[in-house]
């Protein structure tokens, strides 16, 4: 079984992000890359399905800032291969539906039974990857995945469907699942390991044809949204806030003695 | 035949939810500007019709595989009566519903889609709608004028009250069955929420924690000030997910739904997902660094104090 894991960089949402001066994009210049956290856990998924059957786990990703961290941190937590995809340019913003399209045409060329990747990124104005992906490829799919178990010829899929329900469904092979959480909390990688695997394994590049996605709406403008009224800030020291916050729900009966 | 805009009905159990109707209602204006009707496709047999009254046009999928939920049985039933109506536009939630059929849908319909949507207006020939990215911290406007057009809407965008009144809407059956027959996916169960010992919904006060907490071992800081006003300790998703709290403390679309005197946050940014779940609380006091922070929005009181600073400060005053 082979199994393809989609990862991918993002500006890191606990940071404050700036617009450029065309409001067409954030400004991509002093923004921190980190890997989409829920691209984490469809790799955590991947590899405890490997230790369940044996599989083989290729990671494949978009050249992006600092992807190689993301795909060595993989290697090191014991994805069998990583790949990274050029021919885009690799500092804008690769739209959702032209990201996907450069995944389909790489897996057409590289075909898995089974691609995972994050259920979503905070900049999917296009759709989410599994989706679109699926649509490509005509695959099966399934998004808001909470729990996958290999059934026969096909998956058992658990899906969040709001509220605590959980929705399970059968679908088969080859599938595309958007991975909300893995069975278990993303692995921890050591730097030493990280390190090991820079030194040891390689990043494979295939250089793809740019692709020119269509059907993508125009984005007139990116702006921080107005401040709502909203709260009301509390002012002073660490010590001082702590005495009103204290106060403010004394007022309500809720501290006791 | 020929309707403007089809409404994908989201019911898999229980009532008909919030999104349907809210979609239905700001479905109705959108149809109206664009010259033509409002259907609104439902899936298996869980049917109340005089509840999609703000409908022109009910188009019914009846089969075996659309009983409970699977994404590609529900996406094949979509598009059928998407390809049998032709709508300009096709809305959806950005719940599990439209996550799964949106994507997939608008690349065999080659569609625009545009997600995350909390506003739609039309321009002329033109459809301008208002998405929120990158977890509420920033808005992007899109316009386009191709056709047709998926939209995911985030749920809470519209009143649903908008969607509740109306007349009695025309019922169309959609027959399916060989396609729905061939679809290599079909539903199993539905599973209905665990029932836990901890029980956050209950609770006059919660002291909740988010992602800025950093490791789980400072997750023990949060828990002695929860201790400390013996209220239980509540969280976020991503806190969830690196499993440093058990799934019953998770507050949000995918947890639950509080509504507690009190609600006291500290590191939570406050994505839609988690305002979702808890600014029905009567009194909303948020601690985030971020001043920009959408918590700040629905909070009635907040503070950028670092949570490392002030969480022992409010523990030491409690004698904890």
């Amino acid at each position: 079984m082979r199994i393809v894991v989609i990862m991918r960089q993002l500006a890191d949402l606990v940071e404050e992000l700036e617009v450029n001066d065309e409001a067409s994009d954030i400004d991509r210049e002093f923004v921190k890359f980190v890997s989409n956290e829920w691209d984490e856990a469809a790799l955590e998924e991947a590899l405890c399905l490997k230790a369940v059957l044996g599989a083989e786990v290729v990671v494949c990703a978009l050249d992006e800032p600092d992807v190689d961290q993301t795909l060595f941190t993989a290697l090191a937590k014991g994805a069998d291969r990583a790949v990274k995809l050029t021919g885009h340019d690799p500092e804008g913003w690769v739209r959702g539906r032209e990201r996907a399209r450069i995944f389909a045409a790489w897996s057409k060329d590289n075909p898995a039974d089974l691609i995972l990747t994050g259920v979503q990124a905070a900049d999917d104005l296009d759709g989410q990857t599994a989706g679109l992906l699926a649509g490509m490829l005509g695959h099966p799919h399934a998004a808001v995945v909470v729990g996958v178990e290999v059934d026969g010829i096909g998956m058992r899929v658990h899906q969040e469907l709001g509220g605590g329900i959980v929705g399970e469904s059968f679908l088969g092979l080859p599938a595309v699942l958007g991975i909300q959480a893995a069975r278990q909390a993303p692995r921890y990688a050591s730097i030493t390991r990280i390190r090991q695997a820079m030194q040891t394994q390689t990043i494979e590049e295939v250089a793809l044809d740019p692709i020119v996605a269509q059907r993508v709406a125009t984005v007139r403008r990116l702006y921080q949204p107005e401040r709502q009224s909203g709260a009301q800030m509390l002012e002073g020291s660490a010590s001082e806030v702590a005495d009103q916050i204290v106060e403010l729900i004394r007022a309500k009966g809720l501290v006791r003695g | 035949m020929g309707c403007a805009v089809l409404v994908v009905g989201e019911w898999v159990v229980g009532e008909i939810p919030d999104v349907t109707l809210e979609l239905l209602g700001k479905g109705r204006r959108v149809a109206g500007e664009l010259g033509g009707e409002l259907g609104i496709v439902v899936q298996g047999s869980n049917i109340d019709l005089s509840s999609l009254g703000m409908a022109d046009v009910v188009y019914h999928v009846a089969h075996a595989s659309l009983e409970h939920y699977a994404a590609s049985a529900w996406e094949e039933a979509v598009m059928g009566v998407v390809e049998f109506v032709d709508p300009k536009v096709v809305l959806v939630s950005t719940g599990t519903v439209g996550m799964d059929l949106a994507g997939s849908m608008a690349v065999r319909l080659d569609a625009t889609l545009v997600s995350y949507v909390l506003a739609i207006e039309t321009a002329g020939d033109s459809v301008v709608c208002t998405s929120q990215l990158y977890g509420g911290k920033l808005l992007a406007e899109t316009e386009t004028d191709q056709f047709p057009l998926v939209v995911t809407v985030i749920p809470g965008s519209f009143p649903a009250a908008e969607g509740r009144t109306g007349g009695s809407p025309r019922s169309e059956v959609v027959e399916l069955d060989d396609r729905l027959t061939q679809v290599g996916a079909r539903p199993i169960a539905v599973h209905e929420p665990e029932v836990a010992g901890v029980d956050i919904t209950a609770a006059p006060l919660l002291v909740s924690v988010g992602r800025g907490i950093g490791s789980e071992a400072n997750v023990e800081l949060v828990q002695e000030l929860a201790d400390a006003f013996k209220a239980p300790l509540s969280a976020s998703r991503p806190v969830i997910d690196q499993g440093w709290l058990p799934k019953p403390h998770q507050v949000g679309k995918s947890g639950k739904k509080v509504t507690p005197s009190v609600y006291l946050s500290f590191g939570i940014s406050g994505a839609p997902e988690h305002l979702e779940g808890m600014r029905g609380a009567e009194t909303i006091i948020a601690c985030n660094t971020d001043p920009h922070a959408p918590i700040f929005e629905v909070a009635h009181y907040g503070t950028t104090i670092d949570l490392f600073d002030l969480v022992p400060e409010i523990t030491e005053r409690l004698g904890g």
